[in-house]
């Protein structure tokens, strides 16, 4: 079908303006938060009711036009790009949040709440929602359960697939499913565990239940600053191997320690090689003692310096440095790019210190601040986009990182996702009989590949291209089967 | 604890009986199988595939083959001073790390430390075409492709023979008490709501007549706590929780069907009647009743929740309702998309096949 034969059908479904498709009205669109890709929908729909979404989506599937669904746009991996010949689905106007039930704890929204507001939302009854992605005051929830997103408390509560009790979900055929229960567990294949992290391949999530916490008596948070890279991660590992579980452990270099304290006068020990930051929260008692382990810890780990948050307000001045760090290096530099990969905490000051090698010999400067306690490192790599050849050179250096992580054990991505930018590194992570199942299953849900194409999961062939598949043993396993 | 590599043979058994079209049934220990049933085919035991392949406890990070034995997981993490969040039931001393995980059954720790698939970070596997497979991994973040090691979870072997599975462990806590009162169920089920809503340190909240509160945490924390709420401590606390989760209580023992009802922790479930035990602070119910199966799906249902017919001297009834029919047929095609030929476990998912 033509597009402007399928405009025609979609606006007589419709109301006339949630149907963009003057390229003005479509410019917005073009790019989530991974700017340096842009691509301008054919069209870009806004409906209101879940009806409407179903509509859209049989129409797209009967006439196999694309459809890639977007919350907010805040993904930094290019998963809510659009494609060229296909319908941009936002669910903006999916914003209300339906109900808290404060007795189950836990609360009914529409997919294009933002994160934050349900912990608003939950916030008279004593309760929140526990991830806390950097991006919260704007990204969705229905990106979060996506993206599967973490925050710094995700050490101690989890990524959104844990807190996540049940997903509405239209297949791109427009059959409405429920996953999961009100319960903590729902019959049949755990189907919930699946979407989380999907990238909208699988479906269009249109309501989600969220588990609330009770609101932390207290919180309370130590600063502590390290001569060394490997003091600091060794102090880390040190603080998880004695038993305790923060509710978040981060840490910054002296390249961030010092870019942020020019933007935010936090009150940093700039002179520091790095800072870990040690959140405690829960009842009074228990944080006394637990903060009081913790700064055990971190002392016989060779801490030049710990402070103890006195009060909120000098909690919250602790972490806002943390929380400004991306802005504050954007300051200092031209542009940056910002890498996600995990790796096992141990080997953390070894993995820093490859990064480092490879920021010489690339020859542009990485700054890292991270989440600490769960390996989850986020390198911004500095560079002039105004130079050419700079990007090319940032990318590949963020590729080399992200290789880096899969030779120590750890993973592409921790919380960003795949997107289109970690197509080639998923190459190197994962080998084909692995990439052929993720096709397999992503077809079971969407035969016709039409939801989110060309997304988090590369093609075996782009694969070959990179040079990258692991073919295990040369050979491809099953050669008789069809590779996409 | 023996440790042997078995994944060739495993591997080998599963392309072998794929060529050949004869199904295999996978066993662990045998502990589960009046909850998995046992599947048509020929037997294939991952008893030989054993050990812990890695384990390191600054990162909480534990590793072992499938046919390590439960208990020899739960012996190693407990001398570095950890555990399993899920406290996992047994049933039976020769459950399997395997079984556990493909069961996806939590204990009493479960609302608040998390599910098996919670804590699941990573598997190998071999699928029904007998190919392996790795997903996940051993770090606590990864959203690298679809997330297929939870979904093994609770997926009773019927997607792929695990081989080994890595998750994440917990410290063990510095002290733990469990505190007992006298109350009835509407009264009990009150304050599960309000305990469960205050932020206190619990890790169980259960009722069988009595109301048995779990406190845990660092000594001053788990004492202000049990000030707060009063009550008499519980002598054999133990020998409770561990008799809760193991299924080794009376009540459970009893005459007739046992059902899991699995609903939001403060749902009203006035209609049904029969012998109740509450677990997970209220979100999953015990209950012994000669009420009819549909009359049991249904009053789960209408509260948001769902039911499984747990134990039954019947092994033919059938355990769960069904699901909506193109959710089943969904549930079809992911099976088709691990086992396209129907090699594994055939006949236990019912909603699968
Ligand atoms: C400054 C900054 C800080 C960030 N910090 C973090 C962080 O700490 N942790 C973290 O995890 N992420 C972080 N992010 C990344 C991003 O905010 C998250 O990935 C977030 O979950 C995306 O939500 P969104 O609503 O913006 O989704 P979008 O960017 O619009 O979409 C993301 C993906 O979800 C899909 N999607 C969106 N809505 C639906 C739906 N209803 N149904 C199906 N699929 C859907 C899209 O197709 C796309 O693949 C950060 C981003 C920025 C810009």
């Amino acid at each position: 079908m033509d597009r402007t034969a399928f405009l025609r059908e979609l606006k007589r479904v419709l109301p006339a303006e949630a149907v963009l498709s003057d390229p003005e009205d479509l410019r917005p669109f073009e790019c989530d938060a991974l700017s340096a890709y842009t691509v301008l929908p054919w069209i870009a729909v806004l409906p209101e009711t879940v009806e409407q979404v179903q509509t859209v989506l049989r129409l797209c599937h009967s006439q196999g036009v694309p459809v890639v669904a977007r919350g907010a746009g805040t993904g930094l991996s290019g998963g809510a790009l659009p494609v060229a010949e296909g319908v941009l689905l936002s669910l903006a106007k999916f914003n209300r949040i339906l109900a808290v039930d404060p007795a189950n704890r836990m609360a009914r929204v529409q997919p294009g709440v933002r994160n934050l507001a349900i912990s608003e939302a939950a916030a008279p009854f004593g309760l929140y929602y526990a991830p806390d992605p950097s991006s919260q005051v704007a990204c969705t929830i229905g990106g979060n359960v996506a993206e599967n997103s973490g925050g710094v408390h995700c050490l101690k509560y989890g990524l959104t697939v844990h807190n996540v009790l049940q997903v509405t979900l239209l297949t791109i055929e427009g059959e409405l499913l429920t996953l999961g229960s009100l319960g903590l567990d729902g019959p049949g294949y755990d189907l919930l565990a699946l979407i989380n992290g999907s990238e909208g391949l699988l479906g269009v999530i249109v309501e989600v239940v969220v588990k609330l916490l009770p609101v932390p008596e207290t919180a309370r948070t130590l600063l502590a600053a390290f001569g060394s890279i490997e003091a600091a991660g060794d102090a880390v590992a040190g603080v998880i191997g004695a038993g305790l579980l923060p509710a978040g452990l981060e840490m910054m270099d002296s390249l961030t320690l010092r870019a942020t304290e020019a933007f935010v006068h936090a009150g940093y020990p700039v002179e520091a090689a790095a800072v870990v930051l040690c959140e405690m929260d829960g009842m009074a008692e228990q944080v006394e003692a637990e903060i009081a382990r913790a700064r055990r810890v971190l002392e016989s780990h060779g801490a030049a310096e710990v402070r103890e948050s006195r009060d909120e307000a000098e909690r919250r001045k602790f972490w806002a440095g943390r929380k400004a760090a991306f802005p504050a290096v954007g300051r200092i530099a031209a542009d940056y790019y910002c890498i996600d990969g995990t790796i096992p905490r141990k080997r953390l000051a070894e993995v820093l210190g490859r990064i480092g090698e490879l920021s010489e010999q690339f020859g542009l400067a990485v700054g890292n601040v991270f989440h600490a306690g769960d390996g989850n490192l986020h390198p911004l790599i500095l560079y002039d986009a105004s130079h050419p050849g700079e990007l090319e050179r940032a990318e590949a250096l963020g590729e080399e990182i992200l290789t880096l992580c899969v030779e120590v054990g750890g993973t592409v991505t921790g919380e960003h996702g795949v997107g289109i930018e970690k197509l080639n590194p998923m190459c190197v992570q994962f080998g084909a009989p692995e990439l052929r199942q993720f096709h397999t299953l992503k077809a079971a849900f969407d035969a016709g590949g039409l939801l989110n194409p060309g997304k988090a999961v590369p093609t075996l062939a782009r694969c070959a291209e990179f040079g990258r598949v692991h073919v295990h043993g040369g050979r491809l396993r099953h050669p008789e089967l069809e590779r996409f | 604890m023996r440790s042997q590599d078995d994944s060739e043979y495993l591997a080998g058994r599963v392309s072998e009986a794929c060529a050949r079209g004869e199904p295999l049934r996978i066993q662990g220990g045998g502990s589960k199988t009046f909850y998995s049933g046992s599947g048509e085919g020929g037997a294939l035991s991952t008893l030989a595939h054993t050990g812990i392949v890695h384990y390191e406890p600054t990162e909480l990070v534990l590793t072992a083959r499938s046919g390590t034995p439960l208990a020899a997981i739960e012996a190693a993490l407990a001398m570095s001073g950890q555990l399993l969040g899920f406290e996992p039931p047994h049933f039976g001393p020769g459950a399997t790390w395997g079984g556990t995980v493909a069961c996806g059954l939590s204990g009493p720790r479960r609302p608040w430390a998390g599910s098996v698939r919670d804590a699941v970070l990573g598997c190998r596997m071999v699928d029904g075409r007998g190919e392996v497979l790795r997903f996940g991994g051993e770090v606590m973040k990864n959203v690298a492709g679809f997330d297929v090691s939870r979904l093994m979870a609770g997926a009773l072997g019927t997607l792929g023979l695990l081989l080994e599975i890595s998750v994440k462990v917990l410290p063990r806590p510095e002290c733990e008490t469990t505190l007992c009162f006298e109350c009835p169920s509407a009264e009990g089920r009150e304050r599960m709501i309000r305990w469960g809503g205050s932020g206190l340190p619990v890790t169980g909240m259960a009722w069988d007549g009595r109301l048995y509160l779990r406190l845990a945490g660092p000594e001053q924390a788990v004492s202000a706590a049990a000030r707060r709420v009063g009550g008499d401590r519980a002598v054999e606390a133990d020998t409770f929780w561990n008799g809760l989760r193991e299924q080794t209580r009376e009540f459970f023992s009893g005459k007739g069907d046992l059902w899991r009802l699995s609903v939001p922790p403060a749902a009203d479930i006035g209609g049904l009647s029969g012998e109740w035990l509450i677990d997970w602070g209220g979100a999953q119910r015990w209950l012994r009743t000669d009420a009819g199966r549909n009359e049991v799906f249904a009053a789960a249902q209408a509260v948001g929740g769902h039911a499984r017919l747990f134990r039954s001297a019947n092994p033919a009834a059938m355990r769960c309702a069904a699901l909506a029919p193109a959710l089943a047929a969904l549930h079809r095609r992911v099976k088709a998309a691990f086992d396209p030929a129907g090699m594994l476990n055939r006949g236990l998912c019912p909603e699968a096949s």
